[in-house]
């Protein structure tokens, strides 16, 4: 994986609204609460996205916001790859971050555990403390699935576990 | 359960760390009216998310736990004991990456995923039982954190206090009520009845002659 942060992800993070509200999916009303400053920030990450021509994703929660999906792309070399992602709120949210999961791909690169959850340990989980609660689900995106998928894409690509449906 | 048909075995296969599992988790743990049903819970997970999930229904329960846990370089473990409102509680000391501000870079070298050797997890299960049974069984003394350093054979143990900074609230009322425990009537009664017991039997022990008869003296 990167050694580093690269800067236009660093940039980009920076401009996703911090979250206030700490309290997670046990906390009933004010649960409600974090909930709109996450939809705050995703909206608020979208549009930025769609402005420079870097949209990514889709997400949609569930009733109560506690199971999230969508579907993420990537392109490489002129083809767009795109997945299916989803994934719990924990318990502890957000002191823990949410585990992001893309079961069609498990078992085709070593950076990916039982149940399609994406590896990120490296510099994700020490950034997710040191930031919580200020950071959310739009956040985890940005730092945790984006660099993943630009790192573990063009891999699986050349190794040939993945290919275009073309 | 073949060698010891006492042991009673209840299997759980979950994931404690989703709204459920935690749920389920909590509530395999307690008794009909809400209190743990169990005297010690032990720790025995590979990740950061479960141990805040274990810390956090041990806090809501009062539960006394052991933590244990190898590092990633597979040369050290540690055992840890913790007593919600009187030892810190796990997230009282936030992980030694992001206490001291190490560039996260520094923990793992690119390409490479945690090494494990089941010789060190061994040993750090052994401490861990015995732990257990010098607890449960009211001998010897437990550390609040026991480490084990193989490259150095060096065991160190230390005293973890809690953090009145501790980010979880629920772990720094537990310990703003167990201050007031401490400094209520009765307990400091106690405290000094145990404290003068103690000092009378030292006084008799240093009245009484050592030896009865000397033939040098």
């Amino acid at each position: 994986m990167a050694e580093s942060w690269d800067p236009k992800t660093r940039e980009t993070v920076k401009k996703i609204p911090f979250l206030t509200e700490k309290s997670g999916p046990r906390d009933k009303q004010k649960w409600q609460d974090r909930l709109k400053q996450e939809l705050h920030a995703l909206i608020t990450y979208i549009k930025m996205n769609k402005e420079s021509d870097t949209d990514w994703f889709s997400i949609q929660p569930n009733a109560d916001g506690t199971h999230w999906t969508g579907q993420c792309w990537y392109v490489h070399e002129l083809i767009k790859y795109e997945f299916d992602f989803q994934f719990d709120i924990p318990a502890t949210y957000p002191d823990t971050a949410p585990e992001i999961e893309l079961p069609e791909l498990e078992g085709k690169t070593a950076k990916m555990y039982r149940g399609g959850k994406i590896c990120l340990t490296i510099h994700f989980k020490p950034l997710w403390s040191k930031n919580s609660p200020h950071f959310g689900i739009a956040h985890a995106l940005c730092l945790g699935l984006a660099p993943w998928l630009a790192a573990e894409v063009p891999f699986m690509v050349e190794s040939g576990v993945i290919k275009a449906k073309v | 359960q073949e060698i010891n048909p006492d042991v009673e075995v209840e299997s759980y296969t979950m994931n404690i760390t989703t709204l459920q599992g935690f749920d389920s988790f909590k509530s395999s743990l307690q008794a009909p009216d809400g209190s743990s049903r169990v005297d010690l819970v032990l720790s025995c997970v590979d990740n950061y998310e479960a141990r805040i999930t274990i810390n956090q229904v041990c806090l809501e329960l009062g539960q006394v736990w052991m933590e244990s846990g190898v590092s990633e370089d597979a040369v050290s473990g540690h055992i840890q004991l913790l007593v919600p409102g009187t030892t810190a509680c796990f997230q009282c000391v936030p992980p030694l990456v992001v206490a001291s501000g190490l560039d996260e870079r520094t923990l793992k070298r690119e390409g490479v995923c945690a090494a494990s050797l089941p010789t060190t997890m061994g040993i750090v299960a052994g401490l861990l039982v015995q732990a257990a049974l010098k607890h449960m069984l009211g001998f010897g003394g437990v550390s609040m954190y026991l480490g084990y350093n193989s490259l150095k054979d060096f065991f160190p143990t230390m005293d973890i206090r809690p953090s009145a900074a501790c980010v979880n609230p629920l772990c720094r009322e537990l310990q703003r009520r167990e201050e007031e425990r401490r400094n209520s009537p009765e307990a400091r009664a106690a405290a000094e009845a145990a404290a003068a017991a103690a000092a009378a039997a030292a006084a008799a022990a240093a009245a009484t002659p050592l030896h009865e008869e000397n033939e040098w003296g």
